[in-house]
């Protein structure tokens, strides 16, 4: 019968089934990976949930005055607290960042101000994104072969040197991408008035650009409070408060580190005690560093 | 009015001297740092190459292909066979299940959820980048190993283990499996952050133009989209995998531990041992030169490991985020 219709007609209709049948099954791939990729989304959710769930659960009736205060009782007790681990990451960190943020920041005003494009500059981006990569076990390495084995001991100072190594080049970036954004006319506008370079660069490009540094520090700051690794090659971790910077001291990630692998109760409610007052240094260091900058007189321009 | 013209460019004469000198100084303190970084580099290769000359001088080349791994004096040896095995395994099962996720994660943010939707969760996971490795470890070993051992290997050992000698182990949940698994959600914040910001890159007139062919989202996506930065979503995926091959404690806490010849994995349920996990576990306990040099050396390879898998990825992500402007296509 069909070959009486016009083979116009016919392939119209041919071709409209088609169409019709593919756009079909096209839709409903594009349906497939809608839903696939929600589901992944969710997948990569319900880590974070059960962490955050377990850590202020299990971590929560860990606290005490005596947990935050006192160094620990012994092996198994339950008695005691993290004091000595929580003061020496106080001191480690902060030594590491008084270390990194000035060297950091002015390495990228280097980059961002006076180097530009030159090779050099290349170079030192180069070898920066190297550090990034680097494992921090490696950087650990470091702290033991340069500090721990000419000081001979392990130390406060050869693990801030290793936290600073990790952050360091953390801050050049970020410093060097949000100097990058400050726009070229306050510059021009600073040199116009004739001002030094160094002039325009700390009051004019630094306080514009104070917001998106701050991020990078804060960033670099919770990137190392949290490392381990580096730890166990240069501070050691011990019981006891500080004794001075050539000595060693605690860490609240070695800490969990240590009462995990023990074969108590105890220890691993005291683990995820630490962990919680880990997670909340962290959050209270970022908010704190935050309200300092909006407090500090000089609003930034951008 | 003559002295007073002669007055104003002897002012003007200190105040440039001084900028100048002003200028000099902050010259110096930011070159200064500069060199500081590259000083940092320096030490770097100088301490990793001097603590690990003793064990290359004892063993040579061998150390990389040895398996046996004796700290007792006089039976001393050591090789990093099994633990660049390790290494490898962990980090490839990472890889297998977390780019794949990752990536459906950028295109679900990017391209599909509207901004209402998309800018909290990709808030949500940088806040997942932003968790101490040691909190996932301690979250690894005393609640989601339990799920893996329950959910995962439980299951196939009963289904199996007669017929596979592949499933042979009684599971434990502590094993390079979990580790991978571990691993796979610790990148994948990374991967998918690094893969979103490689996205938006794509200018909007190439998904334009897809659709304007009624294209649907996932051809747009597959059709415009990925062939645009496929270099840069290839660099975001070795940039996670630089992160799981160097990373120590969460690994240490979850592979298993084995030691010598047995931490060559004979399956991906096998407990095993990496490169990291290794000298995080030994190092404060090493009982001579000789084996502190070894841990050392073990670092070293993961120093030339990573450092081989970053250059690479951050060539190839750089080349994407530089044509932005997006006037070239592939």
């Amino acid at each position: 019968m069909t070959s009486y219709h016009s083979p116009k007609k016919n392939y119209s209709e041919i071709l409209h089934e088609t169409v019709n049948k593919n756009y079909k099954k096209r839709m409903i791939v594009n349906k497939l990976v809608t839903v696939l990729s929600i589901v992944c989304v969710i997948a990569a959710i319900i880590p974070l949930g059960s962490i955050l769930l377990e850590v202020v659960k299990n971590g929560a009736s860990a606290i005490s005055l005596e947990f935050l205060t006192q160094p620990q009782g012994s092996i198994g007790s339950g008695r005691g607290g993290v004091g000595p681990a929580i003061q020496g990451t106080i001191i480690v960190v902060g030594l590491a960042s008084l270390i990194a943020t000035p060297v950091g920041v002015l390495a990228a005003i280097y980059l961002s101000e006076f180097a530009k494009g030159g090779k050099f500059a290349d170079l030192v981006r180069f070898f920066n994104d190297v550090l990034t990569g680097l494992p921090s076990i490696v950087i650990g390495i470091v702290g033991y072969v340069i500090i721990v084995l000419s000081i001979g001991s392990f130390s406060v100072f050869a693990g801030a040197i290793s936290l600073s190594i990790i952050m360091i080049p953390i801050v050049v970036r970020v410093t060097e991408e949000t100097l990058k954004i400050v726009p070229y006319s306050l510059r021009e506008a600073g040199h116009s008035l004739g001002i030094s370079k160094a002039k325009i660069t700390l009051s004019i490009v630094l306080p514009s650009a104070k917001h998106g540094i701050l991020t990078g520090i804060v960033l670099a700051i919770s990137r190392i409070a949290g490392e381990t690794a580096p730890l166990i090659m240069t501070i050691l971790g011990t019981s006891l408060f500080f004794t001075g910077i050539t000595g060693p001291v605690d860490a609240l990630p070695l800490r969990i580190w240590r009462l995990a692998s023990q074969p108590y109760e105890s220890a691993h409610a005291f683990g995820w005690g630490s962990a919680l007052v880990l997670i909340l240094m962290i959050l209270a260091m970022s908010i704190g560093l935050r309200l300092l900058a909006r407090r500090s007189s000089f609003k930034g321009a951008v | 009015m003559t002295s007073n013209s002669k007055n104003s460019r002897y002012i003007s004469s200190l105040f440039i001297k001084r900028t100048k000198r002003g200028d000099k100084v902050f010259y110096g303190l930011v070159i200064g740092a500069t060199l500081y970084t590259l000083l940092m580099v320096g030490l770097v290769a100088f301490s990793v190459t001097r603590g690990s000359i003793d064990i290359f001088s004892a063993e040579g080349i061998q150390f990389v292909f040895q398996s046996n791994w004796n700290a007792v004096e006089g039976r001393e040896a050591f090789g990093a066979f099994p633990y660049i095995i390790g290494t490898l395994l962990s980090s490839a099962i990472a890889m297998a299940i977390g780019v794949p996720i990752s990536l459906a994660i950028a295109i679900f943010i990017s391209e599909i959820a509207p901004p209402r939707i998309g800018t909290p969760l990709s808030f949500i996971t940088e806040l997942l980048a932003a968790v101490p490795s040691i909190i996932y470890g301690l979250w690894a070993l005393f609640v989601f190993r339990f799920w893996v051992r329950d959910l995962i290997e439980k299951p196939l050992y009963d289904a199996f283990h007669g017929y596979i000698p592949f499933f042979a182990k009684t599971p434990f949940g502590l094993d390079i499996f979990t580790a991978g698994i571990v691993l796979a959600i610790m990148i994948i914040p990374i991967i998918s952050s690094i893969c979103r910001e490689v996205m938006r890159v794509v200018p909007d007139s190439q998904r334009e133009a897809a659709y304007s062919l009624g294209a649907t989202r996932w051809e747009t996506v597959r059709m415009a989209v990925f062939p645009y930065v496929k270099s840069g979503l290839v660099g975001a995926a070795m940039l996670g995998l630089g992160r799981a091959v160097g990373e120590t404690i969460l690994v240490t806490m979850v592979i298993g531990n084995v030691i010598g010849p047995g931490a060559i994995p004979t399956s991906i349920f096998s407990q095993g041992q990496t490169l990291a996990s290794l000298v995080a576990n030994e190092f404060n306990e090493a009982s001579s030169d000789l084996h502190l040099s070894a841990l050392i050396a073990l670092g070293a390879i993961l120093l030339v490991l990573t450092m081989g898998i970053n250059v690479v990825a951050r060539i190839l992500v750089k080349k994407k985020i530089k044509v932005s402007s997006g006037a070239k296509s592939q």
